[in-house]
């Protein structure tokens, strides 16, 4: 029957695979468990194993259309169904739907003797009817392990494990089988020699009063998959597992700008916004308006219709949205609309693994194009693993073209705050605000301490938080420095009455030079008739002079001829 | 103690389930040890079933068999399964709270 399968199997290299339908174990899986085998689901009591094995069952029913047997040896059908019920899943309709069976197998030490030898066929017997019933190509087991609580007769039990873990692969049916962790083994009892296929190991740690539950494939035979352990959250959404799989830097990274809803700002950056994709840090101390920031950021993605998550750790939404609106920004309406999302946790609620695995699952589901994260300084811990979270977090945004806005609260004093210092090189544009204290008032303050590719403004420049949103405001820088608040509004007032100084005396050295222009026409007048008067005179002067001797001329003659004409 | 047989609990009736698979060796032999015991303690005042779980794969499920053989004691209470071909009948009676003594007891005369 397998014939015609089996050479198609072989020339593909592909190991056909069933999709568990819980977010991110199909990644690090490559596609799923492996199908019509079993696999072994490992870990101590409490780390989610049973709704592990029950969300496979659920899913597979309600999206893959492949029905489920779920043979429980701890806990009866009607509790499960009321566990599960929490996460949605709606067991009870399935089971009416014949979609899926649940088998409670009791087992009770104390009612069961022992006389002769025996085998399990009746176990055999009972699943091979619920899994013909139903037509099942998934199966439950749930703890198997309880029979060895159950029976002495423990060479047996394994023997007969063996026997059905072949006998269920016989029957191609994908599997899982749960177990609990033992010292120094995978399982109590061993049975992972018996199921080798795929081995995953489920894990509830404690570190610091605060929970993370983790995740690996140990084995899985005849596929890659992710090695590395893998945060993973269970909650009224389901499970979801986080494959940090961005460990490259190879994402794509885009030219195009986002703006930051400020637009001064995005002048300053010389590019008109952030880049998209790109992770922006504003840090600064309290009360400098970072969530403002965030906010303007929102407000301005929202009014273009992009989808904004807001992930607030210091504030509820409602506070948010009440503080925005003092400063003009109606985060409500875009509420409304849909266009952003609050999710608000206190920091201390999950461990970091926890927190990513949610924003994680959060940011998947609403696919948002922008990204608020209000304060990353909330976290608390080790800064190696705040480091650690915040990369991965950095990397998912950049690998999805997300556009991550993170603020921080820095401590006073111009020493970097360790948040601040280990996250820094993650960041591709850092804005710092800062207080200045002059004159007994505080001004705030920005400057763009980096951008990463862009060639931005290197000024500081004073901002003010007004009932129209952020404005920013010329930077003055005097001789003294920058100057803000009044100091500066009093250098203007001092320019101003300057400048009409300056004016006012080019006007008078004007009117002087005007003056003294008529003054030295009225000499060239003076002095040119003087000329004329002299000339005049000079000409008068020849005149006469010329009738002088014209005169004596004909005087001369005349006396001549008559002293002549007389001898 | 007029009646020997009826020494320990005399006024119980025995309601039994055999659950076997089949005629495989083993079931035979469970069946045959059953019979026989009940004959010897419990004659007259029980009812052994057996079930072929093959033909009737139900009924597993309703009195939690897992092993073959199981022999079910349903009444009376409290309840007691008895795994295995029955082939200890010592235990098989320890099981079902019948008192060996109601055997060796009936014995020597």
């Amino acid at each position: 029957m397998n014939s015609d399968n089996a050479p198609e199997e072989r020339e593909s290299h592909m190991l056909p695979k069933t999709p568990t339908g819980i977010g991110g174990l199909d990644d690090l899986t490559l596609g799923g468990l492996p199908s019509g085998r079993p696999t072994l689901l490992c870990g101590a009591a409490g780390c989610g194993k049973t709704l592990f094995a029950m969300t496979f069952l659920v899913n597979g029913a309600s999206r893959f259309d492949e029905h489920g047997v779920f043979m429980s040896f701890e806990e009866r059908a009607g509790d499960l169904a009321d566990n599960v019920a929490s996460l949605g899943y709606d067991v009870d309709g399935l089971i009416a739907a014949k979609k899926l069976a649940i088998d409670y197998v009791r087992i009770e030490r104390s009612e069961i003797e022992e006389s002769g030898d025996y085998d399990l066929e009746g176990l055999f017997v009972r699943l091979g009817h619920a899994i013909d019933t139903v037509g099942a190509k998934r199966v439950v087991l749930d703890t198997i392990e309880a029979l060895f609580a159950g029976l002495t007769d423990t060479m047996l039990l394994r023997a007969e494990l063996r026997r059905l873990f072949a006998w269920l692969k016989d029957k191609g049916v994908t599997a899982i089988i749960t177990a609990e962790r033992g010292d120094g083994q995978l399982t109590r009892y061993g049975i992972e020699e018996y199921v080798s296929d795929c081995v995953i190991l489920l894990d509830n740690r404690v570190q610091e009063q605060v929970t993370t539950r983790r995740l690996r494939v140990i084995k899985y035979r005849g596929s890659a998959h992710g090695t590395n352990e893998y945060p993973f959250l269970i909650d009224d959404e389901g499970i979801s597992v986080m494959p940090i799989t961005s460990a490259g830097l190879g994402h794509h990274i885009s030219q195009e700008p986002v703006p930051t809803g400020v637009p001064s700002l995005d002048a300053m950056l010389g590019l008109g916004g952030y880049y998209r994709g790109s992770s922006v840090l504003i840090s600064g101390l309290a009360g400098t308006g970072k969530s403002t920031f965030g906010a303007s950021f929102v407000d301005a993605a929202c009014n273009r219709g992009e989808h904004s998550l807001y992930f607030a750790f210091e504030e509820s939404p409602d506070q948010v949205v009440r503080n925005m609106r003092s400063v003009g920004i109606d985060l409500a309406r875009h509420r409304q609309s849909g266009l952003l999302r609050f999710e608000a946790a206190r920091p201390s609620l999950y461990g970091f693994e926890m927190h990513l695995a949610r924003m994680n699952r959060d940011i998947e589901n609403f696919k948002p194009s922008i990204i608020v994260v209000d304060p990353i300084s909330a976290f608390r811990g080790p800064s190696s693993e705040i480091h650690a979270t915040l990369v991965r977090l950095a990397d998912i945004c950049k690998t999805k073209g997300i556009t991550a806005l993170f603020s921080s609260l820095s401590g006073s004093g111009d020493q970097l705050d360790e948040t601040e210092r280990s996250v820094s090189s993650l960041m591709d544009t850092w804005i710092t605000l800062r207080d200045l204290e002059a004159n007994g008032e505080r001004n705030r303050v920005l400057y763009l301490l980096k951008s990463r590719g862009m060639n931005h403004s290197k000024q500081l420049r004073e901002y003010r938080l007004t009932n129209n949103g952020i404005e920013m405001i010329d930077a003055y820088i005097g001789p003294d420095g920058v100057l803000t608040g009044t100091a500066r509004l009093a250098q203007e007032a001092r320019e101003r009455e300057a400048a009409l100084e300056r004016q006012q005396a080019t006007e008078r050295r004007r009117r002087e030079l005007d003056r003294k222009r008529a003054m030295t026409e009225r000499q060239i007048a003076e002095l040119r008739a003087a000329i004329d008067a002299e000339e005049a005179e000079v000409a008068t002067l020849i005149d006469q002079e010329q009738t002088r001797e014209t005169t004596l001329n004909a005087d001369r003659a005349s006396m001549a001829t008559s002293r002549g004409k007389r001898l | 103690m007029d009646d020997p047989s009826l020494s320990g609990h005399p006024a119980e009736y025995y309601r039994l389930r055999l659950f076997v698979t089949g005629s495989t060796p083993r079931s035979t032999r469970a069946i045959e040890n059953m019979r026989r015991i009940c004959e010897e303690n419990l004659q007259g005042r029980y009812d052994l079933e057996v079930i072929d779980v093959y033909q009737n794969p139900e009924s597993t499920r309703d009195l939690q068999v897992i092993a073959t053989p199981t022999l079910v004691k349903i009444l009376p209470e409290p309840l007691r399964r008895i795994i295995g071909d029955l082939s200890n009948e010592d235990r098989v009676l320890a099981g079902l709270n019948i008192a060996p003594v109601a055997k060796s007891s009936r014995s020597p005369p």
